[in-house]
């Protein structure tokens, strides 16, 4: 037993114990502790192994920058994997577990490459395994990936909730420490909107730890009390357990709130993670600073962590690191923990110092070691011993845990996520945030401010600064008399000269002092490229405590300064984020919105079965009772609607209503057809190109007045072709005199298809809808018995005699149920799109299958619509090129397959009967396909090369990745009725 | 710029409100013009590096094509003005 | 040095001493045969293959940074050759056939990892257009495989079969696709084209291409002037800054990507997913990261840096294809600039400038390219005309009418 909790101290509550298990094990723990603290108070030193070696390690701060401490944390579906210990608020119940061990945390068979790692040096996989070349992915990558990653899920269902929300201020401060306080309590009074964001769950930063008096009181009660006035101060808004992970654009940040992961009962109204983004006018970054670690041989085992944390520890938590803990220092702060250990009456088996001299005292009693430092360390699965040197003298001297102090680095993480590079200062031996304009600024020990007094002073007079540049008053706080403080200085040491073992940078992934001289000698001296081989400052912290040593052992291996080197990239997230918050109530049926026609419901009733079709749900069949497969259904329906009648629901095309003196002209530069000469009362289809000349949509314009026209939109386009048309109205040709809208929610629109269309559509409609009143392509506002008014177009999509009919979306069920009861005894059936896909293929219509984006008016056999003449339209000056106009372009044709057994399926390509199969052979491809019940056999649309020279040829339609080959006949994509005597009649 | 943007019509709105179309410099040459103009003004971009102008739309708001003239490196926007405004004063 | 399992026994013995670097750092020489304006993946392994296959040896890669600091080394790393079209299809297969052959070749494990690309696909269409695309690169004589549901369900137990807004109704399968350990593969060009005399100059900068009498006859740079015969530039997503210094204009947009990766985690996903109902794709790498990505950003933008919000959106992509990626941390996120062409597609061609040769417009997919577009860049300098794989990547494409568009969004980049 060495770590221990201290009899009394710390801010845990020790009259509420809560129960938690480590591996299994049963522990208590205080309300208060983190699951680290609580760790370490039983003292559980071993938490898990690392990433090569699988050494054993433990606790090293107490804090977010934690490389070691990872557990998992949870069970069954919310099991959290690489959850550091450090961060973790303990609660009643956890469930936390070891990672990276096998079969169990103190018997770890991958602890086996600590005894190969010298031929595991870094980057050793480019080196090897590459013969013979089938083992790599079947033997050794196995192995790798086996080895390597940390925690483990099996990806079951989250059971949890995740919210997102928008946040504004005029002021953020990020971390609520004595510099991000005295910031906020200035910008408080001085009336500012406040949030202030930390990601502790007590608001006090290093108040929290601190032992020197502030106000003549404990540090802590200092930071309640403002603390209190904050909470009190309606214009502020506190939000602890909130990382600010995020610096992005416009001074907006994303900030992740722990709502409630670290509670023992849910409340399942709740999310468990909030995902913030807060637009702020300005933000304090009042991060603080990260104590570094020591490099030096054995730095790695249980027990050794950063003196800081062995302070916060003792002295926020009321634990004790250590029996006997040994103090190893470059600077001040190692006295600060031995004055806090001693206070505590923690034995200190000796304190060594890097720096043969300082003006530092040792607590009394406190054997003191100038010019010394450690060279190795002994212990298993926790550190025994350390070997000190001093001078060439070596000497084993006993303890059970190490604090190391290598001195400080500011906490500039977002001040440099926006392409910034941080700037090296000689005189703080540290890299600072760079100049980020007046939005962002840091203060306290962000900006090198180390002292309590000097963050106090530096985040009130940032606050006030901004206060000001905001135009208001500031009103200023009064500094408390702050008591012995202590002192920030040290002397950088990068690595421990002499290591008797490995002397690890980045624990994490077990990057040692001899990897970085390898990556040097190898000619990757540079800190990406070192960063990207040894995988240095890869790992979940992301290098926030390795990358600073690692830089300075570039530096010295190079012979440069840091300044040189230079830092990696810092990049969101500051501390990792989870998908689930990330992604918030967007998932699942939720991750798009859902449309529904307003005919949905007539649709439904009429026992349709849906398919998503975009956003929106189509009526895709309406099977009868006894069919029992699709085909039956729609077989069923196309012949109905070729020998009587179908309604279909066509509302999910896009509708726009064109006004304007320059309509016309308008829609005439649109679509690649003429339009101008369109006679008010009809329709006509149209085809828009894209400026490339390759069809965009089509759809069909119908003039509703001289200046007046209304057209529509495929169901995929509706919203892109609004956005081409605002396009060419503002931006192309802003003077035309013209307006529009889209009224696709407005109108609910039925086709009625069928020889008894007109018959039933009569029954509804009031005015006399006779062949010679109202023709082909007519398209007009007519009257429906019981005085609605609508839309009527005589257009065929199916080439039967056919009408489309709008009507005010409400009233859609209604009429739509009036057809139905209408055309009953006409044997009228309802019918959905699969059955509307069948009557446009036997008719040769096109639809997006074909118009792929990659298709010309002509390919698609419809070169003859193009309006050659007209002076401009969009994509004609494109649509003469070369390439659009080559002979041996794929065009459209039909197929009939020659094999009654057989079938096409679309995606199928086609060959010249007797070819090889290759990619120079590829005569084309089936962009639709069906069994066509009115032909009795399966037909295709399809795109083959030269295509309309070809009708007649027998050609091999190749499907091999269904592994099916068959022949058919190329003919005119035109099935049925040739000569439109249906439509007409 | 790539959080928020400042719709003259509709005020500062997020990004994803917005649809973007890209390069708002290239014109629309005459219908006349040669196959070089029309190549160039379909396919060829200056891309520089910097102060550049592009095409936005207020898709979820007013509907209206902006002109966003912004830095693309540093993703700072100077300014957001009406398309047919912009045109204007090319014009 | 050659590298080896014995190498690795002899130096553990020694320390790890002795090991040699992976290249030189040479001065630059003051003319070489070809310049390559580019030390990325395609640059070196342009230079590499110049001097490997085509015996061009003086030959120089010019960087501005350092090697490997554009997009080989923040991509998603996939490999694959599951295209559609005839002028892409027979172009990204022999580039897998080239990385199938690339750790002996190069002597350098790029950890190529055939773990298999799945494509996702939610209804009838998107399964008749990956049909189409399967059946296109059979034709290439590329094997593929349809599966459906059921079998996606006992392979993929983790997708959302149950609950997605979009159902999944099956998938197209390449089992050679996968991925490869992207930083070792600009590191293995890079040792391989310097053993064969190729001077890799890092942080040198082209700040000028000069001409005499209309023809390329060198580079200014930060380290003064080069002289060569023959300059390429494989420069991505600068590819147009660089084109500028010799009055070039292309069909090009600088476009931001972000990539993202996660904790490290046991292996727990085997192959790369690529999602039907948007652009999520992912998979494990040999660390353990899961690493993803999706659509880019949608702005110009020259900044290696990407927004909140289109995150947020590849994450809810990601949970809706796979619900148990919730509880998942991401660990970074990361952004490229790419090389968005008018059609999607890339340019491996000549330029209308004497001796100036132009590789560009590798949008999102240039590394899977890198082997082959170093291969085919290499021969069209060597040999003044396009490989045959490479025939339909022309610059000139565009105003002849010859668009390699899989997408089929035409010449808006940010639809590609």
């Amino acid at each position: 037993m060495s770590a221990f909790r201290l009899a009394s101290g710390g801010l845990v509550d020790r009259s509420h114990t809560l129960r938690f298990t480590f591996d299994g094990a049963s522990l208590t723990g205080h309300a208060g502790d983190t699951l680290a603290s609580a760790l370490l108070a039983n003292d559980r030193l071993l938490l898990g192994r690392s990433f090569k070696y699988h050494r054993p390690r433990g606790i090293m701060t107490a804090g977010p920058s934690e490389p070691n401490g990872l557990v998992t944390v949870g069970s069954g579906a919310r099991r959290d994997p690489n959850t550091k210990a450090t961060v973790a608020e303990l609660y009643d119940g956890l469930e936390a577990r070891s990672q990276n061990r096998w079969p169990s945390l103190a018997y770890d068979i991958g602890a086996v490459n600590n005894l190969m790692s010298r031929f595991l040096s870094a980057g050793f996989y480019y080196k090897t395994f590459m013969w013979p070349a089938a083992f790599w992915e079947k033997v050794y990558e196995p192995l790798i990936r086996r080895a390597a990653g940390l925690g483990r899920t099996d990806l079951p269902r989250d059971p949890d909730a995740y919210e997102k929300s928008w946040a504004h201020c005029d002021l953020l401060v990020v971390g609520a420490g004595p510099a991000g306080l005295a910031a906020a309590l200035v910008a408080a009074r001085s009336g500012l909107r406040v949030i202030l964001a930390e990601q502790d769950f007590v608001l006090g930063g290093a108040l929290l730890s601190e032992t020197a008096p502030v106000g003549g009181e404990p540090p802590y009660v200092f930071a309640r009390r403002v603390v209190e006035e904050l909470q009190n101060s309606p214009n502020v808004t506190l939000m602890p357990r909130t990382t600010v992970f995020g610096w992005y654009d416009d001074n907006v940040f994303g900030a992740l709130e722990r709502v409630q992961k670290d509670v023992a009962a849910l409340d399942a109204a709740k999310p468990v993670e909030r995902l913030w983004r807060i637009v702020a006018k300005h933000a304090i970054l009042a991060t603080g600073a990260e104590e570094r670690p020591l490099v030096f041989g054995g730095n790695d085992r249980p027990g050794i962590m950063t003196a800081s944390a062995v302070s916060t520890y003792a002295n926020r938590f009321g634990v004790a690191a250590g029996k006997s803990v040994a103090i190893f220092t470059n600077g001040s702060s190692g006295y600060r923990t031995a004055q806090d250990l001693a206070a505590r009456g923690v034995e200190i088996a000796v304190l060594i110092d890097s720096r043969a001299a300082s003006g530092d005292v040792a607590p009394d009693g406190v054997r003191l070691v100038r010019g010394g430092s450690i060279v190795d360390t002994k212990g298993r699965q926790r550190v025994r011993a350390v070997v000190a040197d001093r001078g060439g003298f070596e000497e084993l001297i006993g303890c059970d845990a190490v604090a190391m102090s290598g001195g400080w680095s500011p906490v500039i993480h977002l001040a440099c996520q926006r392409g910034g590079k941080p700037v090296w200062s000689e005189a703080l031996q540290a890299f600072m945030a760079p100049e980020a304009g007046p939005a962002l600024v840091t203060a306290g020990a962000a900006a090198g401010h180390y002292r309590l007094s000097e963050c106090f002073d530096d985040g009130a007079r940032k606050a006030s600064a901004i206060v000001e540049a905001i135009g208001r008053q500031a009103v200023g706080i009064e500094r408390p008399v702050i008591g012995e403080e202590t002192d920030p200085s040290f002397t950088a040491l990068w690595h421990v000269p002499g290591a008797k073992s490995k002397a690890f940078v980045d624990f994490q992934n077990d990057v040692h002092t001899g990897d970085l001289g390898l990556a040097v000698r190898e000619g990757f001296g540079h800190v990406e490229h070192a960063k990207r081989y040894t995988t240095g400052g890869m790992a979940t912290d992301q290098g926030k405590l390795g990358n600073i040593n690692a830089i300075g052992i570039l530096a010295g291996m190079r012979g440069v300064s840091p300044a040189e080197v230079g830092t990696t990239t810092f990049r969101p997230f500051y501390t990792p984020v989870s998908f689930g918050a990330l992604a918030g109530t967007s998932v699942d049926g939720h991750a798009m919105p859902i449309r529904r026609s307003p005919l949905h419901g007539w649709a439904a009733r009429n026992g349709a079965v849906f398919i998503d079709a975009g956003l929106w749900y189509r009526s895709s069949w309406f099977p009868k009772a006894g069919e029992k497969t699709w085909r039956e259904s729609v077989d069923r329906e196309v012949r109905t609607v070729r020998e009587n009648a179908g309604l279909c629901d066509v509302s999910t095309l896009g509708k726009i209503e064109v006004f304007g003196p320059d309509a016309a002209e308008f829609l005439s530069r649109l679509y690649c057809n003429p339009v101008l000469k369109l006679p008010v009362g009809k329709a006509r289809y149209g085809l828009m190109l894209r400026e490339d000349g390759m069809v965009y949509d089509d759809g069909t314009v119908s003039r509703l007045g001289e200046d007046h026209f209304f057209v529509t939109t495929t169901t995929a386009l509706a919203g892109g072709v609004l956005s081409h048309m605002e396009f060419a109205a503002q931006v192309l040709w802003p003077d035309l005199r013209v307006r529009f809208l889209s009224v696709s929610d407005q109108w609910a629109q039925m086709s009625i298809a069928g020889p008894k269309a007109r018959a039933i559509l009569q029954a509804v409609v009031e005015d006399d809808i006779s062949n010679a009143a109202f023709p082909f392509l007519a398209a007009r506002a007519v009257r429906l018995k019981g005085n609605l008014k609508a839309r009527l177009f005589r257009i065929s999509f199916s080439g039967e005699l056919a009408y489309e009919l709008a009507v005010p979306a409400g009233y859609g069920e209604a009429v739509a149920d009036a057809l139905m009861r209408a055309g009953a005894p006409h044997g009228i059936c309802a019918y959905g799109v699969e059955t509307l896909n069948v009557l446009r293929l036997e008719k040769g219509h096109v639809t997006h299958a074909e118009l792929d984006g990659r298709v010309t008016p002509d390919d698609a056999g419809l070169g003859r619509m193009m309006g050659t003449s007209k002076p401009d339209f969009i994509g004609k000056r494109l649509s003469a090129r070369f390439g659009l106009t080559a002979a041996d372009r794929a065009q459209l044709v039909g197929l009939k397959v020659l094999e009654p057994e057989k079938d096409i399926r679309a995606g199928a390509h086609l060959l010249k009967d007797g070819a090889k199969p290759s990619t120079l052979n590829d005569q084309g491809w089936v962009s639709s396909a069906c069994f066509s019940p009115t032909l009795g056999g399966h037909i295709a649309l399809a795109f083959l090369k030269s295509g309309r020279e070809r009708y007649g040829e027998k050609i091999v339609v190749w499907d091999q990745l269904r592994g099916v080959e068959t022949f058919a006949e190329v003919c005119d994509p035109v099935f049925v009725d040739r000569e439109n005597t249906k439509l007409m009649a | 710029m790539a959080s928020l943007i400042s719709c003259p019509h509709c005020g500062t709105r997020p990004k994803e409100e917005f649809f973007i179309r890209g390069d708002a410099n290239p014109v629309r040459p005459a219908p006349m013009a040669t196959d070089e103009a029309w190549n160039d003004y379909v396919h060829l971009r200056v891309n520089p590096r910097g102060r550049i102008r592009e095409h936005w739309q207020h898709v979820a708001g007013c509907r209206r094509w902006l002109v966003v003239e912004r830095d693309n490196f540093t993703h700072e926007v100077f300014a957001v003005t009406d398309a047919a405004k912009a045109g204007e004063g090319a014009r | 040095m050659r590298y080896s399992a014995l190498s690795i026994l002899k130096q553990a013995f020694a320390g790890n001493l002795g090991w040699k670097p992976a290249w030189r750092e040479p001065e630059p020489k003051s003319h070489y045969d070809v310049i390559i304006v580019g030390g990325g993946g395609h640059g070196l392994a342009t230079a590499y293959y110049l001097a490997k296959e085509f015996g061009i040896r003086n030959v120089a890669v010019i960087e501005k940074g350092y090697l490997g600091s554009g997009n080989v080394g923040r991509n998603t790393t996939i490999v694959r050759s599951n295209y559609m079209l005839p002028g892409n299809e027979p172009f990204y297969e022999f580039s897998l056939k080239l990385w199938e052959g690339l750790e002996q070749a190069l002597n350098y494990n790029v950890m190529l990892s055939q773990r298999g690309i799945i494509s996702l696909y939610h209804n009838d269409g998107q399964r008749d257009h990956y049909t189409r695309r399967g059946n296109a690169m059979m034709m290439e004589g590329v094997a593929a495989e349809q599966l459906d549901r059921e079998t996606l369900k006992k392979m993929l137990p983790f997708l959302n079969f149950d609950h997605a807004r979009f159902p999944i109704i099956g998938g197209l399968l390449q089992k050679r696709a996968g991925t490869a350990r992207h930083d070792a593969v600009a590191w293995g060009f890079a040792r391989g084209a310097d053993r064969l005399g190729v001077d890799l100059i890092q942080n040198c900068e082209v700040t000028g291409i000069r001409r005499e009498n209309g023809v390329v006859i060198g580079v200014e740079t930060t380290k003064g002037f080069i002289g060569c015969n023959r300059l390429g530039l494989a420069a991505a997503g600068n590819s147009s800054r660089v084109g500028a210094m010799a009055g070039l204009k292309l069909p090009l947009e600088s476009h931001v990507l972000q990539a993202f990766v996660t904790e490290g985690l046991k292996p727990c996903i085997d192959h790369v997913i690529t999602y039907g109902a948007g652009h999520f794709y992912i998979s494990q790498s040999d660390k353990g990261g899961l690493v993803f990505g999706a659509e880019i950003d949608g702005y110009s933008s020259y900044a290696q840096r990407g927004n909140l919000a289109t995150a947020e959106h590849v994450m809810e992509e990601g949970v809706t294809m796979i619900p148990g990626l919730s509880r998942v941390r991401v660990l970074r996120s990361w952004g490229g600039v790419m090389d968005m062409s008018m059609d999607g597609s890339p340019i491996i061609d000549k330029t209308p400038i004497d001796n100036l040769y132009l590789n560009c417009g590798w949008c999102y997919g240039g590394f899977k390219a890198t082997p082959a577009s170093g291969f085919c860049f290499a021969h069209l300098i060597a040999k003044g005309e396009s490989h045959h794989v490479a025939r339909a990547l022309r610059l000139d494409r565009f105003e002849r009418g010859f668009p390699i568009d899989e997408a089929g969004a035409g010449t808006q980049p940010n639809l590609h």
